[in-house]
């Protein structure tokens, strides 16, 4: 009797897989993700919030009166001694639903404009990062395999763009777009609309985007698998978009933190000089500015949104680099060989 | 509380009784040391004949004299104009439109040079080669004006300005006669001159003057430096006295925190600007013997666009000013101490001011509670309701928070509001400019000079308004014919009965306000904090401070 071994062969996992085990191995990686999910989830809470509490964080209520054990407490309170000068917003409670980190100098709910700013920061910020990936994408790939007089015209073009400093920039074109919005054909944004610095961000960011992807490009263009589709006569858009953008796939997909939390940055900046998210409207910028003229009475104000960009900004980076790490190829063949 | 207005009001007066004018004693006293004053920034050129800012104009009562000046004294008597180089008051003739004065003799500049009646004509025909921002306006009346508008460089004003060297006389021909031209003579914008400074603006040079104190360095990113002028003699204590400090030195570039910081210190003897919000309540009750809180005539407004929808509807406008609860601004502004409701657009005090009070729960003499139903009301009927309002404000974190209320308040009222910080830099002229189309903002008027026309006149004439202009000081667009009527009557009656003519600009203050081409908000005070060691502090209600009738040892 004879039995026959038959070598079965060994499954291997494809590269997603792949990428997948090393982030979810990624400790940093994954704790930074569960932070920023918790603050996505808690600012999507907002209008929860502000009902459960009871306020209204985009009305002054400088006369409102709220009880804190039993006892009547106004949400700005005059001073009554010395030359009786000035007012002094309502302090931190420490209770959740009952003015939380305190009041503003409108004697509005901190912590419910927290959570309203936040879902603002949030939203500008993954809506101008899809809006750079987009312009960015587009014009690497088409500078990149096109070449020639449009890559030279692209590419002068960002330059362009490069030359200035970002923030300068973005406060130039905040300045003209803010005060009277902006109308393109059909299209027509009002001066306090969200998609006004989702739009400026959006664009400002465009070079750091489509210089990598066009350098990427360049490189395909010459491989093997493109010259041949070149050669047996597939349109050119048929090869960017069936050759050439799943192979740039995982370089955007590293970019999405990054960008976002750069752009939380700018966003915070820019409504932090006015020239952002529009009041009474709120984002962690604003409430910043807001609570810039309570630094020495009430400094929660400014120090609650400044903390909650910098955990943010922190979670979003650490795990773009546990993203990077595992999309990185050389990452992935060392992974293929365990 | 009211006990405590009570202290602070007999600690006026105890400070008023302590504070008696300068004399010989008190000079020899406290004679001599550096003062030092801080400022966020300088505010710009050095030329009095152009320069429009307060931080200057109050820097220049020092430096340089006019033919007559507003009294250095304390309050509301610093609104009386007394000679200044000129030996008295002048004679008035020919139906009121010539002034002669006879100029003092043995007054120097500070470089040496005598006060001759030829720098006066130089310095007069100077404020139009230079343009000054006021020859348009203010002394635009003198005769041979109109060809020094038109040419500014050739000017002569011929038949306007003339010098009699022999009897050392200047006579000043007006077309027409002008109750307010004495108030306008006694402006910095009319000071006199050497007659050989450049007709061009002198930027950060400083032009030698006639007062108690010279600059002798000046550099705008740093600080400014004042000494004594070595050649002043006292002439008139009222007009130009001589000073206590024997230095005064003004820095540049510290934020208002750091100036409080400084002044707690002991480093600094003064700000220039008002102390940040969040530092009142400290300065109120720890160092509220170095707190001086005074009354300003100025007006904070909000003006309604009479030219665009919806305020081009008075309903519309009046609902707005019904809305308005006045007490809320008062408390964003830092409190009742720090401003007092408004109603009309003449302040408290003011020549032609009379209580009134239309657009309140209660109308009357003063303002009570909002009237929010009669607002909603008013809204409906103008047919406005629905209507989108935007309204622009500086970016300063006091204008920011009132529009924000006013956000509040017009959303409340129906209308889809928002609000519009943009930078302090741009948005008074920003507002002015019909074609940016603001329906809404909020602005502040502070008088030139004592005048009920300084308010009315410049701030709802329909001359004030300029179509596409950054200066068209008529933010409104308000144009009233009849109104405008009134106030060219009452402007000519003040030459010869200022009090017929205050009646007059009461009337007209009424109707103005009933047409609720803008919101009066409140009228402000002024808070300045001072250091431990400075004395003899003097409020005077034209160029407020007055720096160097004060002293530091």
């Amino acid at each position: 009797m004879s039995s026959d071994v038959v070598a079965v062969p060994r499954k291997t996992r494809g590269p997603w897989a792949l990428a997948f085990a090393k982030l979810t191995g990624n400790k940093a990686a994954m704790a930074a993700l569960t932070v920023f999910v918790l603050i996505v989830i808690a600012c999507l809470s907002a209008p929860l919030y502000a009902r459960w509490a009871g306020v209204d964080p985009f009305v002054s209520t400088l006369d409102a009166i709220i009880t804190i054990d039993g006892q009547d407490v106004p949400v700005m309170e005059q001073s009554t001694e010395g030359l009786g000068l000035g007012y002094t917003p309502l302090g931190p409670t420490w209770r959740l639903g009952n003015y939380f980190l305190g009041a503003d100098n409108q004697g509005r709910d901190v912590m419910a404009r927290m959570l309203y700013g936040g879902l603002n920061s949030l939203l500008i910020s993954a809506v101008a990062t899809v809006l750079t990936l987009l312009l960015g994408t587009t014009t690497g790939l088409v500078a990149g395999y096109f070449g020639g007089v449009t890559d030279t015209v692209l590419s002068r073009l960002l330059d362009i763009l490069w030359a200035f400093p970002i923030y300068l920039l973005a406060i130039s074109l905040s300045i003209v777009m803010i005060a009277q919005g902006i109308t393109i054909g059909p299209i027509i944004i009002e001066s306090g609309s969200l998609w006004l610095p989702i739009i400026i961000i959006g664009i400002v960011y465009v070079p750091y985007v489509a210089r990598p992807i066009r350098g990427q490009v360049l490189s395909l263009r010459n491989s093997e698998f493109v010259l041949a589709a070149i050669n047996l006569g597939v349109p050119g858009s048929r090869i960017l978009w069936r050759d050439i953008l799943p192979n740039i796939t995982t370089t955007l997909i590293v970019f999405v933190p990054l960008m976002m939390a750069l752009n939380m940055l700018t966003e915070s900046a820019l409504s932090f000089l006015s020239i952002g998210v529009q009041p009474p409207a709120a984002s962690w910028g604003t409430i910043i500015q807001d609570g810039q003229a309570l630094l020495y009475t009430r400094p929660i104000v400014a120090l609650a949104p400044g903390i909650a960009i910098a955990i943010s900004v922190m979670a979003l980076n650490v795990f773009g680099d546990g993203l990077r790490d595992a999309l990185d190829p050389r990452s992935k063949v060392r992974l293929g060989r365990d | 509380m009211k006990k405590l207005l009570l202290a602070a009001a007999a600690a006026a007066l105890l400070t008023c009784t302590w504070q008696a004018p300068a004399n010989a004693e008190y000079l020899k006293e406290h004679r001599g040391g550096t003062m030092r004053l801080l400022a966020r920034s300088a505010a710009g050129t050095l030329d009095p004949h152009i320069n429009y800012t307060l931080q200057y104009w109050q820097i220049f009562q020092p430096l340089y004299d006019g033919l007559v000046a507003f009294r250095k004294a304390d309050g509301k008597d610093g609104f009386k104009i007394v000679a200044d180089l000129a030996e008295d008051m002048p004679t008035v003739s020919n139906d009121g439109k010539t002034f002669t004065f006879k100029l003092r003799k043995g007054i120097k500049f500070s470089n040496g040079q005598d006060v001759t009646v030829k720098d006066v004509v130089a310095s007069y025909q100077r404020i139009f080669k230079v343009s000054g921002p006021t020859s348009g306006t203010f002394y635009a009346g003198i005769v041979g004006a109109d060809k020094c508008l038109a040419d500014t460089k050739s000017c002569t004003l011929e038949g306007g300005v003339s010098a009699d060297e022999a009897t050392n006389t200047i006579t000043i021909n007006i077309a027409k006669p002008d109750a307010e031209f004495i108030d306008k003579l006694a402006m910095p914008h009319a000071v006199i001159l050497p007659a050989d400074t450049p007709t061009e603006d002198v930027g950060s040079n400083p032009i030698p003057g006639t007062g108690a104190y010279t600059i002798s360095a000046y550099d705008p990113n740093k600080g400014m430096t004042m000494v004594r002028n070595p050649h002043f003699q006292q002439w008139s204590e009222e007009a130009q006295p001589d000073g206590y400090p024997d230095v005064v030195q003004y820095d540049f570039g510290l934020t208002e925190e750091a100036a409080v910081t400084a002044i707690q210190k002991g480093e600094a003897d003064w700000m220039f600007d008002q102390p940040p919000t969040d530092r009142l309540v400290e300065l109120g009750t720890k160092y509220m013997d170095q707190v001086h809180i005074s009354p300003l005539t100025a007006w904070w407004y909000a003006p309604l666009n009479t030219r665009l929808a919806p305020f081009d509807n008075e309903k519309a406008r009046q609902a707005v000013a019904y809305a308005v609860d006045r007490n809320t601004l008062v408390n964003l502004f830092g409190g009742k101490v720090l401003a007092t409701p408004v109603c009309q657009v003449l302040p408290p005090d003011f020549p032609g001011h009379e209580d009134y009070c239309p657009f309140t729960k209660n109308p009357g003499a003063k303002w009570s509670a909002v009237d929010l139903d009669k607002a909603k009301q008013l809204v409906e009927e103008s047919g406005t309701k629905g209507q989108k309002v935007t309204v622009i404000v500086e970016d300063t974190a006091v204008s920011r928070s009132i529009g924000v209320y006013l956000q509040s308040v017009l959303t409340s009222i129906g209308y889809v509001a928002d609000v519009k910080p943009i930078s302090s830099n741009i948005q008074f002229t920003y507002i002015q400019n019909t074609n940016n189309k603001v329906q809404m903002s909020v602005s502040q008027w502070y008088q030139d000079y004592p005048a009920a026309s300084n308010f009315l006149n410049i701030l709802f004439s329909c001359a004030s308004f300029r179509e596409g202009s950054d200066a068209s000081i008529n933010i409104s667009g308000f144009c009233d014919k009849d109104i405008d009527a009134k106030m060219q009557k009452a402007l000519e009656q003040g030459v010869t009965d200022q009090q017929a003519a205050d009646k007059m600009w009461a009337e007209i203050d009424k109707a103005v306000t009933d047409k609720a081409a803008a919101v009066p908000l409140f009228t402000p005070k002024h808070v300045d904090f001072v250091s431990k060691r400075l004395g003899n502090f003097k409020f005077n209600a034209q160029f407020y401070w007055i720096v160097t009738q004060a002293w530091v040892q």
